[in-house]
């Protein structure tokens, strides 16, 4: 059993009515990473978590999670691993410290364990203070660290974030990613989808790029940097429609690859290797007096799909 | 914390094995809700049966004599306490099971850990049914206080209760699992919550009733949960009666579990 991978996916084809979520899609999670699913709404990253936990049943393909076929051991699967959605589905009846307790509870955590258990997701959550408040007492970010909380109460070996910090101010979403630093250090597997560049940057050692239901790329950002944007460096330069487009071809004419940047284009280069093969002045200049800031995994997608996450 | 426990993935029983500790886990979550909000529960459950008493009892009753050999306030006292069975056990089973499953998404929530639809179904229609049971022990109680006599087997009467209850709630939530919209509830509201508490010679009897509406009747497993709160309260019912009332009541509870597991199951996965 170690030495297979917490996910492993085959031909997963999933269609909702005339909509097609997964197309065929191929991924292996190997154990103890923290792995991102990186991709704009609607590329499917939602849809692969509910086939993960077995809520959601494939078209076509195979879906094996901790070792184990889904859906038919989905319960088996369900024991050793921690959902938590994107979706706040707290309980608001209960305070925070029964939804723990009860979720313990169906958890199947012993009951010698069980007031230990919920202590300690308290203290993840930084709730102790709230332990007997009602959740609908509870801020935004409060509410999202007592859902991560009540996704580990049973120390699941593998554990998934679904877009774990959307909707949160940058301050909260800072905070989250230190309890998400900490849910790591517990050894489990941690899967997060995100459609923030900076987030998977910050938490993932090996990211799969997801677009239209496919995997398009996966690898360690570093390393999907190099792949695909083969610099370590960005010039923007900022312009208008025009300007972008001319900038766009001129860079094209001498091998420089770009991307559209918003109101800015973005040339993968450092300006210094290609002046060695003497740039057209104009461009020269531009590169420049351009911004010039790293290479990112924004640049990597959108050179990939020319789409904008 | 650090993965140190993990539960035996191979065994295959793991995956077939009814839980009964997460049914144990929803009836907790059910009773610290409950310890909330128990005193309009309570409210309901005991003004109920009083407005009933009064409104029916004295007044309908001061127009008829005996009916189907009874006292009338002895007969709509009993009706009054399979009414309550209905709506006790069917509202909690279709709303809240709406609300769960389309609104607040406790469900997808509850589903994620590892228990099964059978086991949330078992769990939630258990507890309503306690409430049922303990309706229809207020209900009872209120007409004892208001002169109803009862017979000792009237102690039997929170375990019809009960098992009506559970039935009920697993009939709401089984519109619960199919319905599409708030508005929907109109239908199910007028097409079975009122047939079947008018139908069921709870307040009126069904001997008077015509033909065609007797057999119907005969169907509405409320006409058997009063059938058999009779039986117990008066001790006065043949015993291949109640025996039927019973076996119909049993058979609805089992079809209405059966078909509200395989709805939620339906509606839950995709």
């Amino acid at each position: 059993m170690p030495s297979s991978a917490a996910i492993r996916l085959a031909g997963v084809l999933k269609r909702f009515g005339d909509v097609t979520a997964l197309d065929g899609l191929d991924l292996v999670v190997p154990r103890g990473v923290c792995f991102g699913l990186l991709g704009p709404n609607g590329a499917g990253k939602s849809t692969l978590m509910s086939l993960l936990t077995g809520a959601t049943v494939p078209d076509a393909g195979t879906i094996e999670v901790l070792g184990l076929p889904l859906p038919a051991r989905s319960r088996a699967v369900r024991a050793g691993l921690g959902l938590v959605p994107q979706l706040d589905n707290l309980d608001g009846e209960i305070t925070c410290r029964d939804n723990l307790d009860v979720f313990a509870r169906l958890y199947g955590v012993p009951r010698a364990e069980r007031a230990a258990a919920v202590q300690a997701g308290l203290e993840l959550a930084r709730l102790t203070d709230k332990a007997d408040a009602f959740v609908e007492q509870l801020s935004g970010g409060m509410r999202r660290r007592l859902l991560i909380a009540r996704g580990l109460l049973h120390r699941p070996e593998l554990v998934l974030l679904d877009e774990p910090t959307v909707g949160l101010d940058p301050q909260i979403r800072q905070e989250l990613w230190q309890t998400i630093g900490a849910v790591r250090q517990t050894g489990a597997t941690v899967v997060l989808t995100t459609h923030y560049i900076e987030e998977a940057e910050r938490l993932c050692d090996t990211v799969a790029v997801v677009h239209h239901g496919r995997l398009l790329t996966s690898g360690s950002p570093t390393e999907l940097i190099v792949r695909h944007v083969r610099s370590a460096e960005v010039v923007e330069v900022h312009g208008d429609a025009a300007r972008r487009d001319s900038v766009t071809r001129d860079a094209r004419a001498v091998g420089i690859a770009s991307r559209p940047a918003g109101t800015s284009v973005a040339l993968f280069t450092d300006g210094e290797a290609h002046d060695a093969h003497g740039l057209p002045d104009g461009l020269a200049e531009l590169i420049r007096r351009g911004v010039r800031r790293p290479a990112n995994l924004e640049d990597v997608f959108v050179s990939l799909t020319g789409a904008v996450l | 914390m650090t993965v140190l426990t993990t539960p035996d993935l191979r065994a295959d029983e793991q995956d077939v094995r009814f839980r009964t500790d997460a049914v144990g886990a929803l009836f907790v979550r059910e009773w610290r809700v409950f310890k909330r909000v128990w005193c309009s529960l309570v409210f309901g459950s005991v003004v109920e049966p009083i407005v009933y008493l009064l409104a029916f009892g004295y007044g309908f009753g001061a127009l008829v004599a005996d009916v189907a050999g009874l006292p009338y306030l002895d007969f709509m006292a009993t009706g009054a306490a399979g009414i309550g069975v209905l709506f006790t056990g069917f509202f909690p089973g279709l709303i809240d099971g709406y609300f769960r499953r389309k609104e607040n998404h406790l469900y997808g929530g509850l589903l994620s850990t590892p228990i099964t639809v059978a086991e949330l179904v078992t769990g939630e229609a258990l507890w309503t049914g306690v409430r049922a049971a303990g309706t229809a022990a207020v209900t009872l109680t209120v007409a004892a206080l208001f002169g109803v006599g009862l017979a000792p087997t009237v102690v039997l009467a929170p375990v019809i209760g009960l098992v009506g209850g559970f039935g009920f709630a697993c009939l709401g939530a089984i519109f619960a699992a199919r319905l599409k919209s708030t508005h929907q509830f109109t239908f199910v509201i007028a097409g079975f919550v009122v047939p079947m508490f008018a139908v069921a010679g709870s307040f009126v009897p069904l001997e008077t009733a015509p033909a065609w509406l007797r057999w119907p009747a005969q169907l509405n497993p409320v006409t058997h949960v009063v059938e058999l709160f009779r039986a117990v309260a008066f001790a006065q019912t043949s015993v291949g009666s109640w025996m039927v009332s019973l076996a119909v009541l049993l058979g609805f509870t089992a079809l209405a579990w059966w078909v509200a597991v395989r709805q939620l199951s339906r509606a839950m996965t995709a």
